[in-house]
């Protein structure tokens, strides 16, 4: 497949937003907010970051990508689908006994999924083995995370910065979704994280900050990550939780809720609106 | 007798032997090299060798993720740190996906000794066999531990091998053709008045035990349990019924080890009387390490006392 940019990627994002939410509406339960968040960068990873093969998820030069936030599965699983790797249909089962779409990501039974997540702050461990893993065999492939601003105060999440800083996993590129909000509340009252850019640099990690709704910036940002040598690369995307549906935005309320029927028809409407104006433009 | 070897000892020179064979073995380790004997390796095999800290979470999961490539990745520290701190990382990041991560466990038990009871695991047994998947596995003495380790890399599976720090007997290499089978407990003596089920370090004291009780006219048969899960259950049913008496024997709790094990699968399948030999519920001490078996009743003595009790229940 040829790599997308700009426009064509943020259509796709915006598409993805939309089989996400309804995905979630159709299970009655899920995780919309973060979902919407981190759609543009899951978007540019699939659709030009990554050395990928729907066709072969198993193959053993691809790149890698870890949802260390996985309760954003419906993002990620509406980016597969629309990548090609199950088909798109499949998102209507999301949650469902007879689903492989489990309520957070299971590598055994999705094609795509790179590793099973869902406890908050062990994905990025896992990424920091497969970078290593790459160094250890001598191979090409880069391996990518997406963590939450609320997940970094799990400790085991700087164990893992440690770590990648300690074998130089320059091979390695985490998103840190900067939504600044979380179950409870805004991230600032619930657990401070930040200064964010300031304790990832102490943590020896070379550190981009960008607008993570920009796809140009994200694009950006990935292409720096790959000229780093020596240290992994973090991204702090400063997102909108819920992005694209207006009554969802900046609400943490819309962290783990479902909307119902009339709700679905008004987020369906504003990101339908939204695709057509970009396509139109 | 073929004098006397740490399994943790036995287990460090056993993976520097199989290094070549197996390439794709990676050593973790944190913070612990010298004790849990991985320092062998480390210097052996130093590009294989990563020392994560004193963070065993995050060791757990690159050794997942390292498995996801196709790596042998061994993850060693304290049991109380790997089953017990890092139990939830094991079960989600390891087990849930059914990734080739062996964690070991070095000081299980209480025999541990001088540096008391937040090192001294008792639970590993039990927490790591609730985990659907894992296999819980603990040699009797060095020689078994060798042939374990080489059992455990041929073996694509998330897996719990739990390490004893004191120098114990070695004896399983006296026995004619010895082979270590995952899965597979072996009989060591026969008996036909009561069945001792024993595991790790327990395995010899059976032994002794075996012969207090023939001085008095009891046939005990013992079997080592090195496999704790999946647990043989024809052999326990098999003791079971011939017996009619089983005792477990175990430096661990009683509690959902492999008593509990021994215990859930006959009280289904074949009640007869089960006495379990092990930690009573209880956190350990300082002490040596015989000090401390000794305290708790670690001991054939103490051993033949439970197969009398359970014989008195026939």
């Amino acid at each position: 497949m040829e790599k997308l940019y700009g426009k064509d990627l943020t259509v796709l994002a915006y598409k993805a937003r939309l089989l996400a939410v309804e995905a979630v509406h159709r299970a009655s339960s899920g995780h919309p907010g973060g979902s919407l968040s981190c759609a543009d960068a899951l978007t540019a990873l699939y659709f030009n970051e990554m050395n990928i093969d729907p066709a072969n998820p198993q193959w053993s030069d691809r790149d890698r990508f870890v949802l260390s936030k996985g309760h954003c599965a419906p993002a990620l699983y509406a980016v597969l689908a629309l990548r090609g790797f199950f088909p798109v249909e499949d998102l209507q089962q999301l949650r469902s006994i007879k689903s492989h779409l489990s309520g957070h990501p299971d590598m055994r039974f999705v094609p795509g999924v790179d590793m099973s997540t869902g406890s908050l702050g062990q994905g990025l461990s896992t990424a920091v083995g497969m970078a290593l893993s790459a160094k250890i065999e001598g191979k090409a492939y880069r391996t990518y995370a997406i963590c939450g601003d609320g997940e970094v105060a799990e400790g085991q999440i700087w164990e893992a910065m440690m770590s990648a800083a300690k074998w130089e996993l320059d091979n390695l590129c985490a998103f840190i979704d900067v939504n600044g909000l979380q179950i409870d509340g805004a991230t600032k009252d619930v657990m401070p994280t930040e200064p964010l850019d300031q304790k990832l640099a102490a943590f020896n990690w070379h550190v981009i900050k960008i607008d993570g709704h920009d796809m140009e910036q994200i694009l950006a940002a990935l292409a720096e990550a790959r000229t780093i040598k020596g240290k992994p690369t973090a991204i702090l995307m400063h997102t909108v939780k819920g992005k694209g549906v207006s009554f969802m935005e900046n609400q943490a309320g819309w962290h783990g809720k479902a909307p119902n029927a009339e709700e679905f028809a008004v987020a369906k409407q504003e990101l339908e609106a939204r695709i057509h104006e970009l396509e139109e433009n | 007798m073929a004098g006397k070897i740490a399994t943790r000892a036995a287990y460090g020179k056993a993976i520097v032997d199989l290094a070549d064979k197996y390439p794709e073995l990676m050593v973790l380790d944190a913070d612990l090299a010298q004790a849990t004997q991985t320092k062998m390796f480390a210097a052996a095999r130093p590009e294989r060798f990563f020392d994560c800290g004193i963070a065993e979470n995050n060791m757990v999961g690159i050794a997942a993720g390292m498995a996801t490539c196709g790596l042998k990745p061994f993850a060693n520290t304290f049991a109380m740190f790997a089953a017990g701190r890092s139990y939830e990382q094991i079960r989600n990041s390891v087990a849930y996906p059914h990734l080739n991560v062996k964690i070991v466990g070095s000081h299980g038990g209480v025999s541990v000794g001088e540096d008391g009871a937040t090192h001294q695991c008792t639970e590993d047994f039990a927490l790591m066999r609730q985990i659907p998947g894992m296999l819980v596995v603990c040699p009797c003495d060095g020689f078994e531990m060798t042939q374990a380790v080489e059992a455990l890399l041929q073996y694509e599976g998330p897996a719990y091998l739990r390490l004893a720090r004191s120098a114990t007997d070695i004896f399983t290499d006296e026995i004619p053709g010895y082979r270590f089978e995952l899965g597979k407990g072996v009989t060591l003596a026969e008996g036909t008045d009561v069945t001792i089920i024993a595991v790790g370090i327990m395995v010899g004291m059976a032994l002794k035990a075996r012969e207090i009780l023939a001085a008095e006219g009891i046939s005990a048969r013992v079997i080592n349990m090195h496999t704790i899960k999946p647990l043989d259950e024809e052999l326990v049913l098999k003791a079971a019924r011939e017996t009619g008496a089983i005792v477990t024997s175990e430096e661990a709790s009683v509690l959902g080890g492999l008593g509990g094990a021994v215990a859930e699968l006959l009280a289904e399948n074949c009640p007869v009387p089960v006495v379990r030999h092990g930690v009573n519920d209880t956190f350990g001490r300082s002490g040596t390490a015989a000090a401390v078996l000794e305290h708790y009743g670690l001991t054939p003595e103490v051993l033949a006392e439970k197969a009398r009790k359970a014989i008195a229940m026939k």
